[in-house]
């Protein structure tokens, strides 16, 4: 449906069409957002031996986000006297809005999809590097040395694990032969590349945790030595832009973890594709964030030079060797 | 031409990590400390001016709030000195009373150092983990003494309250329990690499400088001094125990973390020996009389705290209100070494040796 | 001050019951004379003796009439025998005293044991006597030299080594300052070692009678020791042996030397050999402070003194443990804990400074853990310390006028 909207002429009418799904999407995504962090409260709570959010909404808290976010709405708007305005404004604009553009090339199920472009691979990892931009600016502009230091290292980090994330990848693109998604998860028919891509997984599984700026990679907003880092300054709904920003980022990269590796849309045994596409995507889907939940009450916080190291003298060096297992694996016997 | 800027930044008096109303002022370049000054000073109440008027039983309970954490061994050193100078021999079911409770309180406090260590580096379950077993140590306390944190338990010449029916049996079933919890923890942590890369070799300072610096505790047993005052000075029935004394040769972070746990194992073991040779009964105040009155003269006597050693000088003139009243306070020494160990430290190696130290600002200030 | 109600509630206690005497006295001489004559002079010497601090009251309980009956039986009697056990128990409360400064606490423990065992009897002579100011003063004196006299006769007796003497000699003459000092002192004191002085004036009048019979010419004492022998043997014997056991035990205790003592002997020996004979102002062993030896240095000497204890090899004193500054109106002192791993042994060092202009060498480059504590004896006192790095108000704040723990502290903000 979309690919013929995609086709025809452009129109008023179209636009809208393409505005309202948009729309729909961002308010999924959104709906995401709130259960995911009710989930992670919860998940955490339990992991650490106490309940969670429990009041608002019954007994499993379910409307705790919305009230959280309602009271984020209502907040005064603090600007500090000495920050750089507009780019105090615009920082968390920057940060959320490509969290939200690559959603566009993700494939949920072989009939929901925004783009199908040749390059989807390529496209989320390009755009999704723009959000250190936002970070960068938001520790800049907020005139706090604090805020500067948690930019500069959010940038630091980013940078540094973008490049074992690609290198990762790299495997599963040389197996798949191609950096179209769909194709990506067709290649998958007969086993899963995370069966196939083992040390590509857990490289890329690292990396995009660092790129999520969670913990153990959450030094830029470790509230524990920087006091909150680049986003110290920013309080009611910018701040919950940035908020919504990595929350977005978690479903986005939850989504590539599953297209990636682990099938897409497919059952994993063939008699179970009476199964919708659409359920497997979400179980694969809410594995994987809770993998991420598990981690982050798991591990204490890496040392920014240590997180350097890691990312450099480790990750990539392993990624590197994969690229060339894989390549000798794919000459040899396919 | 790129040119750079030391910039100087302000941890503190609000930080989460600070451990109190602690300001440390760092000179950074990029992310290397060049220069850490700390100043204090913000939770300074004036002790021991206050106790220049107040009879020794109503300087008790401001001496609780001195290292909130411990408030055992705070009231019992200034409980021991006045005894000291009175000779007054506390009655043995007293001495067992205050033995545990300075135990329990040791464990509860090497917990909440252990608790908000991690906390500090980023973890922040094992923190509940470390709270839900001292609330069940705080609990023991507040059936004993009526309070969960500052307890204004003892006495000169006894303690105040008896044990109530049942408490010393809690205190046995709560021994085995406990070590089960410690093997947990080291199980949970102690393994983690990401924890291991941030606290080995961080901190190091050598056995001379430790003595120099005049630390003590945990601080002083890192660096391999086989020092503690329970049993090369005793006090009380520590005589009666047998307990190791834990040291380490390696004097970073990570020995003084290994040996805070160590202290909880050996703190067990005296609780499960004390609770073994309870008497069934007993007097638990000396005959004092009403009024205390210590004898012309001064005394000075030193403890172990969870922190360190504890002092408490007494210079008396005869009255009932003591002429000059001291405090030798474990986290007011052990601080001074902190700007040395600082330098040429990066920012997130600053809260590691930090917490390592374990300061109570209620004490560092007094 | 509940001490003085101790002391008042007593007091009233001792009027009651020789308001009770004199009545069963007045009874017994039969109705038809003036109650109040007789009954005057019994009034007389308990107002007289609580002087001016109790109100009289004319409760008379007749429950306490028999008991105190069988002790008065004639005025003349209970005033002798309240004006000797008044010079006896100011005699021995000033030894007691000079015994509690020279450290011995026997004295102390055996007053409540003969507290509670003479309360019953005791009450009427021990409240005639007591808070006897005058008689104590005039006592005073010949309590002070006969207390040192004594102690110095039980050093011989019990053939203490000389060291003893000598350090019953100081501690004797300290005694004497100190005696005198104690002897004008409050009635707090007085009070609480009211019925423990009587039995004590027992014991003491037994031990002199014993002492007297051994020779010793002081007439005070001899007649002291007649009345009071005289007294005791009203007494329980029980109570006498009691007293007797624990002169002898107070004694002793003050007699042994403490454990100590050789090591401050070898301090002494060291730091003449070392740095000469004129470096300390005094040195003794702090009794009440677990027997460390302490050290007090001239203020010209303080640093070379401690320069020596840390970088002796005897000594090796390493590791200070507590350093601080204490305001004592007529000079400040500076009271150093020091400590040696090697030997594992403790010493105190103290110095008096001035206290118009505390300046004192600070210990800082010896010793790196005193640079706190220095600033905080600085914040808190006003004592500079000289050759300190950083010497600032650490506490308190640049800001703060004043410094809290002197005597003389005036709030600056005295309105809040």
């Amino acid at each position: 449906m979309i690919e013929e909207l995609l086709q025809s002429s452009p129109s008023w009418a179209n636009f809208g069409i393409f505005f309202l799904l948009g729309a729909v999407l961002l308010l999924i995504v959104l709906g995401f957002v709130t259960y995911g962090i009710l989930a992670e409260r919860k998940v955490m709570g339990y992991m650490q031996l106490r309940h969670g959010p429990n009041q608002v909404g019954g007994k499993w808290g379910l409307l705790q986000t919305v009230a959280d976010v309602l009271k984020l709405l209502l907040k005064e708007d603090i600007i500090p006297k000495a920050a750089d305005k507009p780019l105090f404004i615009i920082a968390p604009v920057i940060a959320f809005a490509p969290s939200f553009m690559v959603l566009a090339t993700m494939p949920f199920t072989d009939q929901f999809q925004f783009a199908d472009i040749g390059v989807g691979l390529l496209y989320y990892i390009a755009v999704s590097g723009l959000t250190t931009f936002g970070m960068l600016l938001g520790g800049w502009a907020s005139n706090n040395k604090y805020a500067l230091l948690g930019g500069m290292r959010a940038s630091a980090q980013m940078i540094s694990y973008e490049i074992p994330l690609v290198m990762s990848v790299l495997g599963v693109i040389l197996l798949s032969g191609s950096l179209n998604l769909n194709e990506i998860v067709a290649a998958q028919k007969n086993g899963w590349f995370i069966l196939l891509q083992p040390i590509g997984f857990i490289v890329f599984f690292i990396a995009s945790i660092a790129e999520l700026n969670r913990t153990p990679f959450d030094l830029p907003e470790s509230e524990n030595e920087l006091v909150a880092g680049y986003h110290v300054e920013y309080s009611g709904f910018r701040w919950a832009f940035f908020m919504l920003a990595e929350y977005v980022y978690l479903f986005a990269m939850s989504a590539l973890i599953t297209v990636i590796f682990l099938g897409g849309w497919l059952a994993p045994i063939g008699f179970l594709s009476f199964i919708p596409g659409a359920v497997w995507f979400s179980l694969k889907f809410s594995v994987v964030v809770f993998v991420y939940i598990w981690l982050r009450s798991t591990f204490p916080r890496f040392r920014v030079d240590k997180l350097m190291e890691f990312g450099w003298k480790v990750l990539l060096p392993i990624a590197l060797g994969n690229i060339f297992l894989t390549a000798l694996i794919k000459s040899l016997f396919f | 031409m790129i040119r750079t800027e030391e910039m100087i930044l302000n941890v503190g008096p609000q930080h989460p990590s600070t451990h109190g109303v602690f300001r440390l002022v760092v000179k950074i370049d990029g992310e290397i400390i060049v220069e850490a000054t700390p100043v204090i000073g913000y939770l300074h109440r004036g002790t021991e001016k206050i106790a220049e008027n107040l009879q020794y039983t109503q300087i008790i309970p401001y001496t609780d709030r001195m290292d909130y954490l411990s408030s055992m061994t705070n009231n019992y050193v200034l409980c021991h000195a006045v005894e000291t100078m009175m000779g007054i021999e506390v009655p043995e079911r007293a001495d067992f009373l205050r033995v545990i409770a300075m135990e329990l309180n040791r464990i509860a406090s090497h917990l909440v150092a252990w608790g908000t260590y991690i906390l500090d580096l980023g973890a922040t379950s094992p923190f509940i983990y470390a709270f839900r077993d001292r609330e069940m140590i705080i609990n023991m306390l507040n059936e004993l003494t009526g309070a969960r944190l500052t307890f204004n338990y003892m006495r000169v010449g006894g303690v105040k309250w008896d044990a109530p029916e049942g408490w010393i049996e809690k205190v046995r079933d709560f021994v085995p329990y406990m070590r089960g919890q410690l093997a947990g923890f080291h199980d949970l942590v102690s393994g983690n690499e990401i924890f291991l890369d941030r606290v080995k070799g961080v901190g190091k300072y050598t056995k001379e400088e430790a003595i120099q610096y005049s630390l003590s505790g945990p601080n002083l047993r890192s660096t391999g001094v086989k020092w503690d005052l329970r049993k090369d000075e005793p006090y009380s029935i520590y005589d009666r125990f047998d307990f190791d004394v834990p040291t380490s040769e390696d004097g970073d972070c990570l020995a003084r973390y290994h040996l805070r746990l160590a202290e909880i194992a050996e703190s067990l073991k005296i609780l499960e020996q004390a609770v073994e040779q309870f008497p069934a009964e007993g007097a638990i105040l000396a005959k004092v009389p009403k009024i205390i009155k210590a004898p012309k003269g001064e005394a000075f006597v030193r403890i172990e705290s969870p922190r360190g050693e504890i002092g408490c000088y007494i210079a008396s003139d005869g009255k009932k209100e003591p002429y000059r009243l001291k405090f030798r306070r474990p986290s007011f020494y052990n601080l001074q070494i902190l700007p040395k160990l600082l330098k040429g430290e990066n920012i997130a190696n600053m809260i590691a040796i930090l917490g390592a130290v374990d300061i109570v600002l209620g004490e560092v200030d007094g | 001050m509940s001490g003085e109600k101790d002391l008042e509630q007593l007091k009233k206690e001792a009027v009651a019951k020789a308001k009770a005497a004199a009545a069963a006295k007045r009874a017994a001489k039969a109705a038809g004379e003036a109650p109040s004559k007789p009954a005057e002079p019994a009034k007389d010497e308990a107002p007289a003796s609580a002087a001016s601090e109790t109100p009289v009251e004319k409760t008379v309980p007749p429950t306490e009439a028999p008991a105190t009956a069988p002790a008065n039986d004639t005025d003349d009697l209970a005033k002798k025998k309240a004006a000797a056990v008044a010079k006896a128990k100011a005699a021995a409360a000033a030894k007691r005293k000079a015994m509690e400064l020279a450290g011995a606490t026997a004295p102390s423990e055996s007053s409540p044991a003969e507290e509670t065992v003479g309360a019953g009897a005791n009450e009427a002579p021990a409240a005639s006597s007591d808070a006897d100011d005058l008689a104590k003063k005039k006592a005073a004196a010949v309590a002070k030299a006969k207390a040192a006299a004594a102690a110095k006769r039980k050093a011989m007796e019990l053939g203490g080594t000389p060291e003893a003497a000598g350090d019953d000699a100081p501690s004797g003459d300290d005694a004497k300052a100190k005696a005198a000092a104690a002897a004008k002192a409050k009635a707090v004191a007085a009070a609480k070692a009211k019925a423990a002085a009587a039995a004590k004036a027992k014991a003491a009048g037994m031990a002199d009678a014993d002492a007297a019979a051994g020779g010793d010419d002081e007439k005070a004492k001899a007649i002291a020791a007649a009345k009071a022998k005289a007294k005791a043997a009203a007494a329980a014997k029980a109570k006498a042996a009691a007293g007797g056991k624990a002169e002898t035990a107070a004694p002793a205790a003050e007699e042994k030397p403490s454990v100590n003592q050789p090591f401050l002997d070898k301090y002494l020996k060291v730091i003449e050999e070392n740095m000469g004979s004129d470096v300390l102002e005094d040195s003794y062993i702090n009794k009440l402070s677990k027997d460390v030896p302490t050290l007090v240095a001239k203020r010209e000497t303080y640093f070379k003194l401690a320069q020596f204890l840390k970088y002796n090899e005897l000594l090796g004193f390493d590791y200070l443990s507590e350093l601080h500054g204490s305001d004592f109106e007529t000079h400040m002192e500076i009271y150093v804990h020091l400590f040696s791993y090697k030997n594992r042994q403790s010493v105190a060092l103290k110095v008096k400074i001035d206290r118009d202009e505390p300046i004192i060498e600070s210990l800082q480059p010896l010793w790196a853990g005193a640079e706190w504590p220095e600033c905080e004896a600085y914040d808190l006192l006003g004592i500079k310390f000289t050759g300190h790095p950083d010497l600032r108000r650490i506490l308190l704040g640049e800001d703060w006028v004043g410094y809290p723990l002197r005597k003389d502290y005036e709030p600056y903000d005295v309105e809040v």
